[in-house]
C-alpha cells in the first residue's frame, strides 16, 4: 500500500458531510482522502481493502425513515457486493481485524451503533448493544457542547486530549442501553469516550449543555480496540478558527480543534498500520 | 392477505415524540391529555412468509434496545381513543419507500412494482376527550384530511382481535390513456369560459378566443389533418397552453401594457411591460456601468441567477414562494417549497452544488384568537408546519439554513408567504465551456430525472394563479422528498463533471410541458412519448403526465452517444432515468401517446401566443389617522414591551431547529454573542474551504411601509438587505440582489374593485426597485413574482399587504474580517450612524400603540451609499468591533440587542444621536429611519476610525460597561430608559420560546 495515509470517506443516500469531513482529513495530514459512493462499494468497483482509515460522515441515510440510520445497517449487514459477490459486512469486519480504523459521525455514529461495531462488548460485533433515540426536547437541534474526554478510555482519535467544544446537529442523539447494568459496564471498560459537560467540565444531565438527554452524559463511545470509534458532535465542523461561534469574541489557533480527533487517527495509521 | 407490523416503545422508555405530541395537542388545540403513545405501522402489500416478518420485525423495522413488535396482531391496549394516521392513496410516502427498499435488502428479493410498504402512526391517547374532541386532534393537529386517512376508535369499539386492520391505501379504478378532444372553434363565449373554469384552465376569454384564432387558421388546421390529430383541440394541448400562459408562468401582470394614473398630481403614464421597464432595465444600465466590474454571468434567462464568486466559480441563487400549497398542507407545501427551490440553482447552466437555504415566512400571530373562516388553518399550525418543513427540507439535503425572518400581521391570515432561497456553486469552466450556458440540439434525447409521476400538483401552476377559496383543489398538496432528490443532485453533479448532459432543467410548476417546452425553444421543436414516462401509479390520462408537478425530477437535454453512459451511472446510483422523447427542429410541441399524435402545437404560438393584458393603474396616497399620544414615562417598560413585538422578538425557536453549519463553512452564525442567541443581520459563508473567500447573504422585508407607500416600502426593503449585509462585513460593490413580490390580485374584476390602486401599488414598488438598484448599483440577478395572494370564504375576503422581499448576497475576500453585533468588551466606544428622521410611519412603535401615521422612512440612497462604503472600510480595516443595523424597532432595539448579545451594559446619550427634527425621545429610539447602524469601536481605534466617516452623519454617544444595565440619557438630560440587560433579553426571548 505505500506509505500514504488512505481515508475513505463514505458518501451518497443522504450523507451530507462528506466535503467537510475530507477537507479535516487533509488537515490532519491524510495523504490520500477519497470520497466514495455507497454504490461504488455495492458494485464492487470500490473496496474497503484499500483504505487505512474508513470515515462514517454525518447526513440523513435513507432519510432516517425507519429511525436514524437503520436502514442503511440494514444494508451494511446484508447486502452483497455485485462483483464478488461478498457479503460488504464481511469487508467491514476484515478492516478492523486488520487493525485499521473506523470514524463514524452524527448519522455515522448511528449508524455504527445500529450495525454493532460500537460498543461490541466483548467483541460482538454486528450486535446492537446500544442505540440513540429521540432528543428529550422532541426536536432538531443545532448548538455547540462542551465535552469531556475519558483519560482511561483506549480511544485512538482522542488519546491525549482533556476536552473539546464541538456542534451537535441531531434529532436522534440521546444516547441509550438496555439498562443501568450496562451503563456501568461502558464506563468500567473504558468505551466511553466523551461525555457531554459544562464550562468547567462536569459531565452534565443538564439540558442544553446535554442536549439530548443521554444516559451517563454519553456523547462518543469506542469499541474494545479503542479504533473503532462514534460520537454525536460534529468535530469536522471545527476545522477552522472562523467557525467557532464566538471567534470574533476570543483569540483562537488557526486550526479548529475538531482536527485534534482526525490528527490522531492519521497519526496512528502512521505509527501502526503504514 | 397483506401483513402488518406494528412498532411500539418498550415498557419505561421515553418516547420523545409522543410527549410532544402530548404537549402539542394542549399548546394548539388547548385539549389536556393524560398520555399519549406512538405505534408505527408498516402494512406490507406482498406474500411473505412468517419467517421473512420476523426478520423485518426484528431487523430493519425495531430498534432491539426500544422498542418492541407484532405481526398480524394489534399491539395497542390501554388507551382511551386511539387515532391512527395513515396516507391517502397516491401521497408521497417516504418512510413507506424506505421501508420496502430496506425489505428487498434484508430479504434478497426484488419485489414487483405493485408491491409496496404503507407507512403509518398510530396514537394512543388516555384522557378524557368526546368523539368530536378525538377527531379535532386527529385532523387538526395529527394529520390534514387533504393527505391524510384516519381511524379514530375509543376504548369501547376496539376489538383487540380485529385491531385495525391491514388497509391498503392502494391507488386504484382509474382506467388511463384517454384524450378528450374540444371543438373549441364552435363554441360561444360562454362555452368557452365555462370549459375554462370547469377544467380549471384560468385562462380569459380573450386567451381563449386566441387559441380558437390559432386553430382556425388554415395552414394549422392542414397540418392538424395530416398529422391526424384532427381539428379540434385535445386536453392535451389545451392543459399545456393553460399552464403554459399561466400567471405564475407567463408573469402577465409584470409584462402587461399599464396605464399609470396619479391622481395626485393628474400625470398618466404607458407602462409597457414592468419587468422590462423596471426590473431587467436596471440590471442592464447597473452592468453597463460597472463595465468590467460587472460580476453578472446569466440574469434573467434561466430559473437562477448567475454571478461571479471569483475566476474559477459562479453562484447561482433563486428565492421562490410556496404560498398557497401552505396554506393547505404547511407541512408539506414548505417542505416542497424548499426541495423545490432547490432545483431552481441546481437547473441554471449545466448545474450547481447547492451551498445555503434561506428563508423568510409572513403569517398571522400564532396567539391569534378570533373565529377562523373555511378552510383556513390556524396560524400557530401554519407557523409550526412550516417550519418543520423548512427543517426536514434543509437539514436532509444537508444544505445549511442560514438566514431568515418571520414577519407577523393578521392579513396573513388568509395566505401565508413562504419565501425560500438556495443558493449553488458552480465551476465557471465544464468541459472545456463556460458552466453558464447549455443548449440542447436536435436530436439530443429528453431524459427524465429523479421520482415517478403521479398526480400530485396537477394545476399547480394555473391554481396558484387564481386565489384561495373554499373548494381549491387539493391536488395542489404533495409531501417533498429530500433523499431522493439528494440522490439525484449526488448523480448529476457526477454526470455534469463528465459532460454526460448538456442541458438541464427543474420540474417544477407545468412538470414536462414546461421543461420540456423551455428546453425545446434553443433546437426548435420536441416529441415527448408520454406513455414511457414512468408512473407511480398506473391509470393517468397522458395530460395527466405532461401536466403533473410532482416533485424530484430533472429534465436532461442528453446526447444519443452519451445516453448509455448516462443510465449506467443513474442505475448504479439508484437514480431513475428514462428517456421519453427527442429534440427536433420541427417547430412544434409534439407529444404522442402509444404512437398518437396527442398535441401538436406550434412553438411560437405555445410561447408567444398568449395575448398582452392591459390594465389600469390609480394611485392615491392613502390617508391614516396621525397617532397622538402623550410621551410615556417608562421608557424602559415601553422598550421591553418593543423587544416582546413578535416582529422584533428572538427567533431562536427557530433557527436552532436548522442546521445552519452543516458544509463547514460556516462563519457568521444566524446566532451569536457571548450566550449564542444575539440577533445576527446576515450570514457569511466559506463556500470552498481551501480559500478564505467569503458570501454574505441577507434579506430585507418591510410590508408595514406599504400600507402607506409601496414606493419607500420597496426602497426600504432593498436598503434594509444592503444594511445588513454590510452589517456583516459584506462589500457593498459587490452585492447582487434577488427580488420577490408578492401581492394582492391586481387585476380588477367584480370581486376585486380596488384593482387599479393595488395595481398602482404594484408600479410604485417597480420605480422603487429600479431607482434604487441603480442608486446603489446593486442589480437584481433573478426574482419571481406571486400575484393572486387572497382569500375568499365564508362572505369574507383577505389579501395580504403587498410584500417585497429582496435577499442580498455579496462576495469578501477575506471571511477574517467579517463582522458580528454583538457589543464585545467594556469600554468599547458606542457610536450612531445615519440621522435619526422623525419617520415613525408604518413603525413597530405606531402599530404598538395601533396606528399606521403617514411619516413613512424614506431612503437617502446617495448618503447611505457613501456610509456603506466607508463603513465597509472601517470593517476590512478592523476598527469595528461590532455592527449592528437599526430596522424594526430603531435605534432602542439596537442599542438593546447589541448590548445583552454581548453580556454587557452600555450608557448612552441620547442627545448625541445624530438627528433632524426630532423632539421625543420615544420617537428618537423607535422612528425607523434608514442608513443607520449601531457600531462599537476599540478606544484605541477611536481616531481612525471618526477620520474615516469624518463629513458623514455620525456621533459617539456613549460606551460599553461591565455592569449588565442599559442606560439611556433622554433629550432632556435625565435618565429615561435604566434596565438590567437580563430583563431586557427576558423580554425579548419570552414570546416565541415555544
Amino acid at each position: 500500500m505505500g506509505g500514504k495515509v488512505k481515508v475513505l470517506v463514505l458518501a451518497g443516500n443522504g450523507i451530507n458531510c462528506e466535503y467537510e469531513t475530507a477537507h479535516a482529513f487533509r488537515l490532519a495530514g491524510a495523504e490520500e482522502v477519497e470520497i466514495v459512493f455507497i454504490y461504488d462499494l455495492l458494485e464492487g468497483s470500490k473496496s474497503l481493502d484499500d483504505y487505512h482509515i474508513l470515515c462514517f460522515p454525518g447526513g440523513f441515510l435513507d432519510g432516517d425513515d425507519l429511525g436514524a440510520a437503520k436502514a442503511c445497517a440494514n444494508r451494511f449487514l446484508h447486502a452483497r457486493v455485485k462483483r464478488t459477490g461478498e457479503r460488504l459486512w464481511d469487508q467491514v469486519l476484515r478492516f478492523i481485524e486488520e487493525g485499521k480504523l473506523i470514524l463514524g459521525i452524527c448519522n455515522g455514529f448511528q449508524l455504527l451503533v445500529k450495525m454493532g461495531l460500537v460498543p461490541a462488548m466483548g467483541g460482538r460485533y454486528g450486535q446492537q448493544q446500544a442505540t440513540l433515540t429521540f432528543n428529550d426536547s422532541g426536536r432538531f437541534e443545532d448548538r455547540w457542547v462542551y465535552l469531556k474526554v475519558n483519560p482511561s478510555s483506549r480511544c485512538v482519535f482522542t488519546h491525549g486530549l482533556e476536552k473539546l467544544y464541538l456542534p451537535v446537529r441531531h434529532g436522534e442523539g440521546k444516547f441509550l442501553v438496555a439498562d443501568h447494568g450496562v451503563l456501568g459496564e461502558l464506563f468500567e471498560g473504558g468505551f466511553v469516550v466523551l461525555q457531554y459537560a459544562d464550562r468547567d467540565l462536569n459531565p452534565t444531565m443538564q439540558y442544553p449543555l446535554n442536549p439530548n438527554g443521554s444516559e451517563g452524559a454519553v456523547a462518543g463511545i469506542c469499541d474494545p480496540s479503542g479504533r473503532v470509534f462514534g460520537l454525536m458532535p460534529h468535530p469536522e465542523a471545527f476545522h477552522h478558527f472562523t467557525n467557532h461561534p464566538r471567534w470574533r469574541r476570543e483569540s483562537l489557533p488557526e486550526v479548529g480543534e475538531g482536527v485534534e480527533i482526525f490528527r490522531r487517527g492519521v497519526q496512528f495509521i502512521k505509527e501502526n498500520v503504514l | 392477505m397483506p401483513h402488518r407490523i406494528e412498532v411500539t416503545f418498550k415498557e419505561g422508555i421515553r418516547d420523545a415524540l409522543a410527549e410532544k405530541v402530548k404537549r402539542g395537542i394542549l399548546e394548539h388545540l388547548g385539549l389536556p391529555v393524560e398520555e399519549v403513545r406512538r405505534v408505527e405501522v408498516y402494512v406490507i402489500d406482498a406474500p411473505l412468509t412468517r419467517e421473512q416478518l420476523e426478520a423485518l420485525a426484528q431487523g430493519p423495522y425495531s430498534d432491539p434496545i426500544l422498542q418492541r413488535w407484532s405481526i398480524d396482531r394489534p399491539i395497542a391496549s390501554d388507551f382511551d381513543w386511539l387515532i391512527e394516521v395513515g396516507f391517502l392513496p397516491g401521497v408521497t410516502d417516504n418512510v413507506g419507500r424506505t421501508a420496502r427498499e430496506a425489505l428487498m435488502a434484508r430479504l434478497d428479493l426484488q419485489l414487483r412494482d405493485d408491491e409496496r410498504v404503507y407507512s403509518s402512526t398510530q396514537y394512543l391517547i388516555k384522557g378524557r376527550l368526546s368523539r368530536e374532541e378525538a377527531w379535532r386532534i386527529a385532523t387538526e393537529y395529527l394529520g390534514n384530511p387533504l393527505i391524510h386517512r384516519f381511524v379514530v376508535l375509543s376504548r369501547v369499539e376496539w376489538d383487540p382481535e380485529k385491531g385495525v386492520g391491514p388497509t391498503v391505501p392502494k391507488v386504484t379504478g382509474l382506467k388511463g390513456g384517454r384524450v378528450e378532444r374540444f371543438p373549441l372553434q364552435q363554441l360561444d363565449d360562454e362555452a368557452l369560459m365555462r370549459l375554462s373554469q370547469e377544467r380549471l384552465l384560468a385562462l380569459s376569454l380573450e386567451e381563449m378566443k386566441a387559441i380558437v384564432a390559432y386553430l382556425r387558421r388554415s395552414e394549422v388546421r392542414e397540418e392538424r389533418l395530416r398529422i391526424g390529430i384532427g381539428e379540434g383541440i385535445t386536453d392535451v394541448e389545451l392543459e399545456a397552453i393553460a399552464q403554459t400562459w399561466s400567471e405564475h408562468c407567463k408573469h402577465k401582470i409584470f409584462k402587461a401594457e399599464i396605464l399609470y394614473v396619479d391622481e395626485e398630481t393628474g400625470a398618466e403614464e404607458r407602462i409597457l411591460s414592468l419587468f422590462d421597464t423596471y426590473i431587467r432595465r436596471s440590471t442592464e444600465e447597473i452592468r453597463r456601468r460597472l463595465g468590467d466590474r460587472d460580476r453578472c454571468l446569466s440574469v434573467f434567462e434561466d430559473y437562477a441567477g448567475v454571478w461571479a464568486f471569483n475566476d474559477r466559480w459562479a453562484l447561482t441563487f433563486k428565492v421562490e414562494t410556496h404560498n398557497t400549497p401552505s396554506a393547505l398542507d404547511p407541512y408539506g407545501g414548505a417542505l416542497t417549497g424548499i426541495v423545490g427551490v432547490n432545483r431552481d440553482p441546481f437547473g441554471p447552466g449545466k448545474g450547481s452544488k447547492l451551498i445555503f437555504n434561506t428563508d423568510a415566512f409572513c403569517f398571522a400571530p400564532p396567539d391569534y384568537d378570533k373565529p377562523l373562516p373555511p378552510r383556513i388553518l390556524h396560524p400557530r399550525r401554519i407557523l409550526e408546519g412550516v417550519r418543520e418543513g423548512v427543517e426536514h427540507g434543509g437539514n436532509k439535503s444537508g444544505i445549511p439554513t442560514v438566514n431568515g425572518s418571520i414577519v407577523f400581521d393578521e392579513r396573513y391570515l388568509g395566505k401565508p408567504l413562504v419565501y425560500c432561497g438556495t443558493c449553488g456553486i458552480m465551476p465557471r469552466q465544464i468541459q472545456g465551456e463556460p458552466s453558464h450556458l447549455k443548449r440542447a440540439d436536435p436530436g439530443d434525447l429528453v431524459v427524465m430525472v429523479g421520482g415517478r409521476v403521479g398526480k400530485d400538483g396537477i394545476h399547480g401552476a394555473t391554481f396558484s394563479s387564481e386565489e384561495l377559496h373554499e373548494a381549491s383543489p387539493s391536488s395542489a398538496v404533495q409531501i417533498g422528498d429530500p433523499i431522493t432528490q439528494k440522490r439525484m443532485f449526488d448523480c448529476l453533479l457526477i454526470a455534469r463533471d463528465r459532460g454526460l448532459y448538456k442541458s438541464i432543467t427543474d420540474n417544477g410548476a407545468g412538470g414536462l410541458s414546461s421543461s420540456v417546452g423551455e428546453m425545446a425553444r434553443g433546437p426548435g421543436g420536441c416529441e415527448i412519448w408520454l406513455d414511457r414516462v414512468p408512473l407511480k401509479y398506473p391509470g393517468l390520462d397522458p395530460w395527466e403526465v405532461l401536466l403533473s408537478e410532482s416533485q424530484e425530477r430533472m429534465t436532461l437535454a442528453v446526447a444519443p452517444e452519451k445516453v448509455e453512459e448516462f443510465l449506467a451511472l443513474c442505475r448504479k446510483m439508484e437514480v431513475e432515468a428514462t428517456v421519453i422523447g427527442r429534440f427536433t427542429s420541427t417547430g412544434k410541441f409534439h407529444c404522442l401517446w402509444r404512437g398518437q399524435t396527442v398535441a401538436y402545437l406550434d412553438m411560437d404560438f405555445f410561447h408567444e401566443g398568449v395575448p398582452r393584458m392591459r390594465l389600469e393603474a390609480r394611485w392615491r396616497r392613502p390617508e391614516h389617522r396621525e397617532p397622538d399620544f402623550e410621551p410615556p414615562d417608562d421608557l424602559g417598560e415601553v422598550l421591553e414591551g418593543m423587544l416582546s413585538r413578535l416582529n422584533i422578538c428572538s427567533k431562536e425557536w427557530v433557527v436552532r431547529q436548522y442546521d445552519h453549519e452543516v458544509q463547514g463553512g460556516s462563519v457568521v452564525k444566524p446566532l451569536c454573542g457571548l450566550w449564542d442567541d444575539g440577533p445576527q443581520d446576515a450570514a457569511v459563508l466559506r463556500p470552498l474551504l481551501e480559500s478564505l473567500e467569503g458570501v454574505v447573504v441577507s434579506h430585507g422585508i418591510c410590508p408595514r411601509y406599504g400600507d402607506i407607500d409601496t414606493y419607500w416600502m420597496t426602497a426600504c426593503a432593498l436598503e434594509e438587505a444592503i444594511r445588513n449585509n454590510v452589517a456583516a462585513g459584506g462589500d457593498p460593490e459587490r452585492m447582487a440582489a434577488l427580488d420577490n413580490f408578492c401581492w394582492p390580485d391586481p387585476v380588477p374584476s367584480e370581486k376585486n374593485p380596488d384593482g387599479p390602486y393595488k395595481l398602482a401599488q404594484l408600479v410604485r414598488a417597480n420605480k422603487a426597485l429600479y431607482d434604487f438598484t441603480t442608486a446603489f448599483s446593486v442589480p437584481c440577478i433573478s426574482g419571481k413574482d406571486s400575484m393572486k395572494n387572497d382569500y375568499i370564504g365564508g362572505g369574507l375576503k383577505i389579501s395580504i399587504p403587498p410584500t417585497v422581499l429582496f435577499s442580498v448576497i455579496s462576495k469578501i475576500d477575506d471571511v477574517r474580517q467579517s463582522m458580528t453585533m454583538d457589543a464585545k468588551a467594556p469600554g468599547h466606544l458606542v457610536y450612531v450612524l445615519g440621522t435619526t428622521y422623525e419617520e415613525l410611519g408604518g413603525s413597530e412603535y405606531f402599530a404598538m400603540r395601533g396606528a399606521v401615521g403617514n411619516e413613512v422612512p424614506k431612503v437617502r440612497a446617495l448618503l447611505s451609499r457613501e456610509l456603506f462604503r466607508r463603513l465597509h472600510q472601517a470593517i476590512r480595516e478592523g476598527l469595528v468591533a461590532s455592527c449592528h443595523d437599526c430596522s424594526d424597532g430603531g435605534l432602542g432595539v439596537a442599542l438593546a440587542e447589541t448590548a445583552f448579545a454581548g453580556g454587557l451594559g452600555m450608557e448612552v446619550d441620547l442627545r448625541e444621536v445624530p438627528r433632524e427634527g426630532v423632539s421625543r425621545d420615544d420617537f428618537l429610539l423607535f422612528s425607523e429611519s434608514q442608513g443607520r447602524f449601531v457600531v462599537t469601536v476599540p478606544p484605541d481605534r477611536k481616531g481612525a476610525f471618526e477620520g474615516l466617516m469624518a463629513g458623514l452623519p455620525f456621533a459617539p454617544v456613549g460606551r460599553v460597561v461591565a455592569e449588565g444595565r442599559l442606560l439611556l440619557v433622554g433629550l432632556s438630560g435625565r435618565v429615561v430608559v435604566d434596565r438590567p440587560i437580563s430583563q431586557l433579553k427576558e423580554a425579548w426571548c419570552r414570546p416565541l420560546a415555544f
